[in-house]
């Protein structure tokens, strides 16, 4: 740590020194701080090395193609086991993230909606969700809900992402189509409130109306707290969510940093041209 | 028989003395040899008159070794070779069972008895039954019913084919009959509870002979105790007759101790038509060996075979079954699900036989198995054998883990790793508990089964055995 202490400060007065952050937040300090982030799965390193703030009320944009790490990154925010943080370190809400399990990440307000939500044979939405709420509850030193209440706050916020009651009685994601788990993704979040959501290709599999369903359930969600990291593709789900920030990510590192109109010149221009300005750096 | 360290002076122990051949088998021999008389006067002349053939097998069967494909995963012998006590002299258990024993089904309406460890306890709640059922005591039944018992007792138990039910059948001595007859439905469910109870190391030999006339309906719950915290070995043979549309749910629940040893043989015959649901609960257990053996014997027979063990610690669960279809258009549902914990083994061997002419069988099993650690062991061994060329069979079987993105999936939402694993745990076993037919029942187990595995005993109000 000490030898690199040097590093990280150069790297943080250089990332301060971008005018970009003009989040929407009245917040003080940073709410998600990545400073040179290493990770690795299997042995291969994704991560080298990135830095990135994120300030309470924005929303930061992350692009790049495959393979470049961005749902590595994601993964890694959330503490999935499989994948090793070899460098760096990470604050969220002024505490190490990286020392935290994955439910207690969780429960400090870490939600991840997954590229591909898992289904879970045989346990049933409503007892999933209820285990949920009340961990988190427990952990903010609230009493558990009753069931009625429970249930009642089950049909509210499921209207937000319009997802059918038949669906919440069934089992976790099982037999629900692409876009049913998506929506069903954004439900968990309404359930779950969380300060801090990463949207992993929320919008891949979504046609135009679900794509519109999910995006208004996450602005209805968003509150002026609210930050997120929202993992794309496309501009089209970027011109529902309006970025603060965008990132590209490239080679497990963010190469380019700008404002929403960096994600539309990538959609008209795609990578190639991010790639050959990163080449030609001395 | 010399009774020196027979506190209670209820047991004859077993003159067993290592170091000398014979292996484990000759003591029981010995020990018949000694006490037939006895084994005879407190039983009934029915219970008697196979005995002798079944010490001439049990002599030359012996205890099957591991060698033997039946009791792969069970020592048998080993189990055998300890001293236990028996009540030959059966005389009488100063318990009673209605103030000891409360366990119950909530919400659910039952005709309750018991029998501890060989003996059927009295209650008046006989004439509740409906005309003509009989649920009693067998001695009492072959006493008064000879010709009716002797048609049906030790005529699917062949004592020339397993050591272990020629051992039972030559030294039991009483334990339960149900008779339904012809066209009679009995409404209400019966539960049975079984309760071991000893102050020496003690072994019971229990037998059950179950009569479904012709278009017969019932449905029986046997629940399994061992009261007291001593070695029990419990040898249990059951026959079941199901009469032509006759419909029987038979329910077995065990939830013993880690010093129970029970060796279960459930032997069901089913005529035209009939339907029969089978569930075998492992709840709580040392070792368990279930042999189930189903003989579809008339056509349109349908039997369902559910089964399920949660162990962990050193706990052995070995569920046999055989599902012979001997006749044309039978089918067969059979699911057996294990969860493993600690270093315990877990052993399912299924055969189905589909005899020369049975076509038309439609036969499914499936055996799905976790592992939870590394220590833990599970042998699957799925068997068809088909003799017939228009039959739908299919079997599958597995052993895994649990799915580790559904664990992490659930951590993401802020639910506990503990938590997580109990919920899929329950998960996987549910499917085998949806099976049971009787509502009260089935929610019932889901809430001893989310106890069993929260570590917690089936605790139920009222009973002195789970204070």
């Amino acid at each position: 740590m000490d030898k690199d202490s040097k590093d990280y400060k150069e790297q943080m007065q250089a990332e301060h020194s971008t005018p970009l952050h003009t989040g929407r937040g009245k917040g003080e300090g940073p709410l998600l701080s990545i400073k040179d982030l290493h990770a690795s799965i299997n042995g291969k390193e994704i991560l080298k090395g990135i830095n990135l703030t994120i300030r309470e009320g924005e929303v930061h944009a992350l692009m790049g193609q495959n393979g470049a790490g961005k749902s590595t990154l994601s993964n890694v925010l959330v503490g999935h086991p499989a994948y090793e943080v070899t460098k760096g370190s990470v604050t969220f809400k002024g505490k190490d993230l990286l020392a935290m399990s994955p439910e207690d990440r969780a429960h400090e307000g870490i939600f991840l909606s997954f590229q591909h939500p898992v289904e879970i044979p045989g346990v049933s939405m409503v007892n999933f969700m209820r285990a949920a709420v009340n961990e988190q509850r427990k952990y903010k030193g609230q009493t558990a809900l009753t069931a009625s209440e429970f249930l009642k706050l089950m049909r509210e916020k499921r209207a937000i992402v319009e997802l059918d009651g038949k669906l919440a009685n069934r089992s976790v994601n099982e037999g629900f189509s692409g876009g049913e788990k998506k929506r069903n993704e954004i439900f968990q979040m309404a359930m779950l409130e969380p300060t801090f959501a990463i949207l992993d290709e929320t919008d891949s599999g979504l046609d135009v109306d679900a794509l519109r369903i999910v995006a208004e359930g996450f602005n209805k969600l968003r509150t002026p707290q609210t930050s997120a990291i929202v993992i794309t593709h496309y501009q089209r789900l970027l011109d529902y969510l309006k970025p603060d920030i965008v990132h590209v990510l490239l080679n497990g590192r963010i190469v380019k940093t700008g404002g929403p109109d960096l994600a539309q010149e990538i959609e008209q221009r795609g990578f190639d041209w991010i790639k050959k300005e990163v080449q030609t750096l001395p | 028989m010399n009774s020196n360290h027979n506190k209670s002076g209820l047991s004859t122990p077993l003159h067993y003395r290592e170091g000398q051949g014979g292996g484990s088998a000759t003591q029981y021999i010995e020990l018949f040899s000694q006490c037939e008389a006895m084994i005879c006067k407190h039983s009934a002349e029915v219970l008697n008159s196979p005995r002798a053939k079944a010490v001439a097998d049990f002599q030359r069967l012996g205890f099957p070794s591991r060698k033997a494909e039946m009791y792969k995963y069970t020592d048998v012998n080993k189990l055998f070779a300890p001293d236990y006590g028996l009540n030959l002299n059966r005389l009488s258990i100063p318990v009673n069972p209605y103030d000891a024993f409360r366990c119950d089904v909530p919400n659910m309406s039952t005709s309750l008895y018991f029998v501890i460890n060989d003996t059927f306890y009295k209650k008046e709640e006989q004439r509740l039954l409906p005309e003509g059922v009989m649920f009693c005591s067998l001695k009492e039944a072959a006493e008064q019913h000879p010709e009716l018992v002797s048609r049906y007792y030790g005529k699917q138990a062949d004592t020339g084919k397993d050591a272990v039910v020629a051992l039972n059948t030559m030294l039991a001595q009483d334990g339960v009959f149900f008779y339904v007859p012809k066209g009679v439905v009995v409404e209400k469910p019966i539960q049975l509870v079984n309760i071991l109870r000893a102050d020496v190391n003690f072994m019971v030999n229990r037998r059950v002979l179950i009569i479904l006339e012709e278009g017969a309906q019932a449905r029986l719950l046997m629940c399994d105790h061992a009261m007291d915290k001593v070695d029990f070995l419990a040898t249990q043979v059951i026959e079941a007759y199901v009469g032509a549309g006759a419909t029987l749910d038979l329910y077995e629940l065990e939830e013993t101790t880690t010093a129970t040893h029970r060796f279960s043989h459930l032997y069901v015959q089913q005529e035209a038509d009939s339907n029969v649901q089978l569930g075998g609960i492992t709840l709580h257990n040392g070792l368990t060996r279930n042999t189930t053996h189903v003989t579809l014997a008339g056509q349109g027979a349908h039997i369902s075979l559910s089964g399920m063990a949660i162990a962990d610690k050193r706990q052995h669960v070995d569920n046999h079954t055989v599902i012979d279809h001997q006749v044309s258009d039978c089918t067969s549902n059979e699911l057996f699900k294990y969860v493993l914990d600690d270093n315990a083994t877990g052993a399912f061997a299924g055969k189905v036989l589909v005899r020369e002419g049975a076509q038309h069988t439609s036969s499914e099993q499936t055996n799905r198995n976790l592992c939870v650690t590394r220590d833990a062991r599970m042998y699957t061994q799925p068997q068809l054998e088909i003799y017939a060329d228009d039959v739908k069979c299919s079997h599958g079987a597995t052993v895994g883990q649990l799915d580790e993105s559904a664990l992490f999936y659930m951590r993401q939402r802020g639910i506990s790793e503990k938590e997580a694993r109990l919920l899929l745990m329950f998960a996987f076993v549910g499917e085998v508990i949806d099976t049971i037919r009787l509502d009260a029942l089935r929610d019932r187990l889901h809430l001893l089964v989310e106890k069993r595995f929260r570590g917690e005993m089936g605790k139920c109000q009222g009973c002195t055995m789970c204070k």
